[in-house]
């Protein structure tokens, strides 16, 4: 018999674990996320940095240190399978004064504790040559060479859809009501969507975990969302970093980063503002916020892109447990409920490392589930765009489909042909709601220069035309976000709408 | 599609079209490249009137306008393609651009003695302007907003606060109130309209529609879609004065903050931008600082009116009929076009005594009763006011610009 197991939270570190799983043929594995697509939540907005693993004390923080130069590793392997769009321009922790450099020094005694390859320090005129466009008034810096970036919802997407491809069912829109527990054992989880079975309850919740955590009895934390604000420059704006650079940290603040990012635009960020506990949902972007990204972003390196340049501002939460620890546990009572909980940065860069944690030593090794392999699993992704192939290889695709010849963004060059793969994927893939933002996240449409002002009318419509809805009910995010309040005339002639 | 071309057309909107037709009465060996689904521009989501009444001697609709356009369009059979990209354009030599293009028939490399680039502007988005708050269903431009309602049917909102009082936002009031929903404030960030006093009393006035000057909105609120926005006074340096909010209760926010040339294709090709208008410097041809590569319409210069794009659209079609019939513009002594006082913008940037130039200008600040100067060429032009939302066109005569050594000063004074 299957070893049932219901993952909650299908961001990076759900869908890891999910992807993991998907290896072994005893396990019946659910995804079960309450928004409407993978990658929604604390995965939607963040740096994007995969670390090198130098910057958490392996003395005050073993699990994390440990966790996170593994899952370096594993990424260079996972985007390449999954085909995730990433790049490993490696990072430069700056000193911007001469006493900064004390504090790169110990850094780079954490990298060796660490054992992260390749980190030095390196003086200003090194600093200079290797990135032309930081302050010249730094005193040096820590090189990283094996830091990398990517974009996380497009991660926490394809790792999603690969598991669903090698059998975990996916099921969107479904949100947690309780988890039953029965005489100390987990019995399964109750949501929106009726009752799921399980033997394992694998709580990766993001923010919410501490709420999940609470339904079975362990409520021993909570999380706090801390808010980071963003600002991303249009693709052709200049001037550049060609790596990933920021501030020597100081006991007030990280500081932020400027990097390049994975479409080309610089971008600056974040804040780390501590809100509320129960400002979960509250990605709101201030004045304050952002001025305060801004000038410290200009400290850092020697020129801007202009301000007209900016194309997004934009903010994510990320969880904060309480003295930062990561809790990922498997309990005695309720057994079967394991939290992986409080996932703070470099949780992203963690995630695959996490996941392989989880399943072996707390899934295979606590828990004492066997697991087997299967004969045939399938590590590779769908990503696909139609920019990035050869001219040979585009006109061949718009022989065979002439929707590829028809480019609906044109700021990033994304054609139908890869709205409707992206649309088809996310339908095979268990999505119910074809969201605009689902859209954007497989394809990059929207996200240039025009932020959707061309496009989206189009996009609407061929979503609308691929689901069978009207093209106003097509919606951002899911019910409550539709494009359009209804049909023009129909609303003024006060009819009822047909559809 | 061919393989050559005397003048490819990028962009199927009014000057496209201007342009492409006049390149064809020239008897140039044309093709037009629209990436929209539809020919037309933008006046085809524009039902409103006040089209035309230069070029036409009529006051006609967004729709009229461009449907004369099309239908001599298409009844002189030019070639065209719609939903047609040009991924880029290279210029190969003095003679010879390549661009490639995609198009539903296939992938093409097209060479071009010429290029007219008519690809229009795009608007500014809320992340330019400095709103700040959560990144909620309900927020539109202008345009897109007018797409939905007038090409595709549907309504965006019902509760509306506009953004920006030029024309296109008081436009928009009037069309979203005519549709039947509520427009609860037009916010402007300085302390005029930025529109035509006709629209303010046409679009606002006429349906008791409150005007903010000298406000900003400042942050959008809402869950999942737009529940309300909050708007502050400005002071004299446009900043937001603390303790000034304001909440106004609203299911859909409209930006009409503007304009940009849209110039990622011919940016590439590396013409020169100028800062101040956001588009190519261009000469008397209105040809941009690469040989044979022209520009028209709002991708060169944010117009008022459609009938001073069609005009651009036709002057770039001569001006690469030049280029094509003499192979090559004449070598000769540029004029550089000075702005004086009071001038922001002015094109073209360059001009020549070969032909009569029309200049098309913005001023900085609204004056009263003032002359436009141009000191060397002895050109005075008595204006009775100027405003910055209302472009300045003059025409210089080819004799009044040979009288000028190497600059032409242009400026606004008072009348003394």
């Amino acid at each position: 018999m299957k070893t049932r197991v219901v993952i909650i939270g299908a961001g990076v570190v759900g869908a890891s674990i999910a992807r993991v799983l998907s290896r072994y043929e005893n396990l019946e594995v659910h995804l079960i996320e309450k928004a409407v697509d993978a990658g929604m939540g604390v995965s939607k907005a963040n740096t994007g940095i995969i670390h090198p693993g130098h910057e958490d004390d392996p003395d005050r923080y073993p699990l994390r240190a440990k966790l996170c130069v593994r899952g370096n590793r594993l990424w260079y392997q996972w985007t390449q399978e999954l085909r995730i769009p990433a790049k490993w321009p490696g990072e430069l922790m700056v000193a911007l004064e001469e006493e900064d450099m004390k504090v790169a020094e110990h850094y780079l005694e954490l990298a060796r504790r660490n054992g992260v390859p390749g980190v030095r320090l390196v003086d200003r005129d090194e600093l200079l040559k290797l990135e032309p466009n930081v302050n010249p008034n730094a005193a040096g810096a820590l090189w990283a060479p094996t830091a990398g970036m990517m974009s996380s919802p497009v991660a926490a997407v394809a790792l999603t859809e690969n598991a669903v491809d090698n059998g975990v069912r996916f099921h969107p829109e479904t949100e947690v009501r309780g988890i039953r527990v029965e005489r100390g054992e987990v019995k399964g989880v109750e949501t929106n969507r009726g009752f799921f079975e399980a033997d394992v309850v694998i709580n990766a919740a993001g923010l919410y975990a501490d709420k999940i955590s609470a339904m079975a009895g362990i409520d021993t934390f909570t999380i706090r969302p801390r808010r980071g604000q963003y600002y991303i420059f249009d693709d052709d704006a200049g001037p550049k970093v060609r790596r990933i650079v920021h501030q020597t940290p100081t006991p007030t603040t990280k500081g932020v980063y400027v990097i390049t990012e994975m479409n080309d635009g610089v971008m600056i960020g974040p804040t780390a503002e501590d809100l509320p506990e129960d400002a979960k949902d509250d990605t709101s972007t201030t004045r304050e916020g952002l001025e305060f990204v801004w000038e410290m972003a200009k400290k850092l390196v020697k020129g801007l892109p202009p301000r007209k340049k900016v194309i997004r501002t934009f903010a994510g939460l990320r969880p904060e447990p309480p003295d930062g620890r990561w809790i990922i546990e498997a309990y005695d009572d309720p057994l079967g409920f394991i939290n992986v909980a409080g996932i703070r940065s470099p949780g992203l860069t963690a995630a695959p490392a996490i996941a392989h944690y989880v399943v072996e030593e707390l899934i295979q090794g606590k828990l004492d589930v066997k697991l087997t392999q299967k004969s045939s699993w399938n590590p590779y992704g769908r990503g696909f765009w139609f920019k990035a192939l050869p001219r040979e290889k585009q006109a061949e695709l718009i022989k065979r489909d002439p929707a590829y010849g028809r480019v609906i963004c044109t700021c990033r060059t994304i054609t139908e042909g890869d709205i409707v793969n992206a649309i088809n994927r996310m339908k095979r893939m268990g999505v119910k709601t074809i969201s605009l933002d689902g859209v954007k996240l497989r394809t990059g449409v929207m996200g240039g220069t025009c932020q959707g002002a061309f496009c989206r009318v189009r996009i609407a419509s061929i979503i609308a035309r691929e689901a069978g809805i009207p093209l106003w009910k097509v919606t951002q995010k899911g019910e409550g976000s539709e494009y359009g309040i209804g049909d023009v005339k129909v609303l003024l002639r006060g009819e009822k709408d047909e559809e | 599609m061919r393989s050559e071309y005397d003048v490819v057309v990028i962009g199927g909107g009014p000057a496209g079209l201007a342009a492409a037709i006049k390149a064809k009465e020239l008897g140039m060996d044309v093709l037009l490249l629209e990436r929209r689904e539809y020919l037309g521009g933008i006046p085809v989501q524009c039902v409103h009137p006040g089209f035309g009444l230069h070029y036409f001697g009529e006051d006609l609709t967004g729709t009229e306008f461009i449907h004369r356009f099309i239908e001599k369009f298409r009844g002189m059979g030019i070639e065209h393609y719609t939903n047609a990209h040009v991924l880029n354009v290279v210029s190969r030599s003095y003679w010879h651009k390549v661009l490639t293009v995609v198009t539903e028939e296939g992938l093409f490399e097209v060479r071009a003695k010429t290029v007219i680039y008519a690809a229009g502007a795009r608007e500014r988005h809320a992340f330019e302007i400095g709103i700040t708050g959560h990144r909620v269903a309900g927020i539109y431009t202008a345009g897109e907003a007018q797409t939905m309602m007038d090409v595709y049917g549907v309504m965006p909102g019902k509760e509306i606060v506009i953004v920006g009082s030029g024309d296109v936002g008081l436009i928009m009031a009037r069309r979203f109130t005519l549709e039947g929903a509520h427009v609860k404030a037009v916010v402007e960030l300085m302390p005029y309209p930025g529109g035509l006093t006709r629209n303010v009393v046409q679009c606002l006035e006429d349906f008791g529609i409150p005007l903010y000057l000298s406000h900003a909105v400042t942050r959008v609120e809402g869950n999942k879609r737009v529940e309300r926005v909050i708007v502050t006074r400005v002071d004299e340096n446009l900043k937001p004065v603390p303790g000034t909010e304001e909440v106004i209760e609203c299911d859909t926010v409209i930006l009409a903050a503007g304009l940009v040339p849209y110039l990622k294709v011919i940016e590439k090709a590396g013409v020169e931008i100028d800062p101040a208008t956001g588009g190519p410097v261009v000469n008397s041809y209105l040809e941009t600082s690469v040989p044979g590569i022209f520009v028209a319409g709002n991708a060169l210069v944010i117009n008022d009116l459609v009938d001073y794009v069609v005009e651009q659209g036709e002057e770039a079609a001569r001006g690469a009929y030049e280029f094509v019939k003499n192979g090559g513009l004449p070598s000769l002594r540029w004029r550089k076009l000075v702005k004086g006082r009071n001038v922001r913008l002015a094109v073209p940037h360059y001009l020549s005594d070969t032909r009569d130039t029309i200049v098309y200008a913005r001023v900085k600040k609204p004056e009263e009763n003032v002359v436009l100067r141009f000191p060397e060429i002895g050109k005075e032009v008595r204006l009775p006011f100027v405003k910055p939302s209302e472009m300045v066109r003059v025409k210089l005569r080819k004799e009044e610009i040979a009288r000028a050594g190497g600059r032409i000063t242009m400026e606004v004074v008072g009348d003394e």
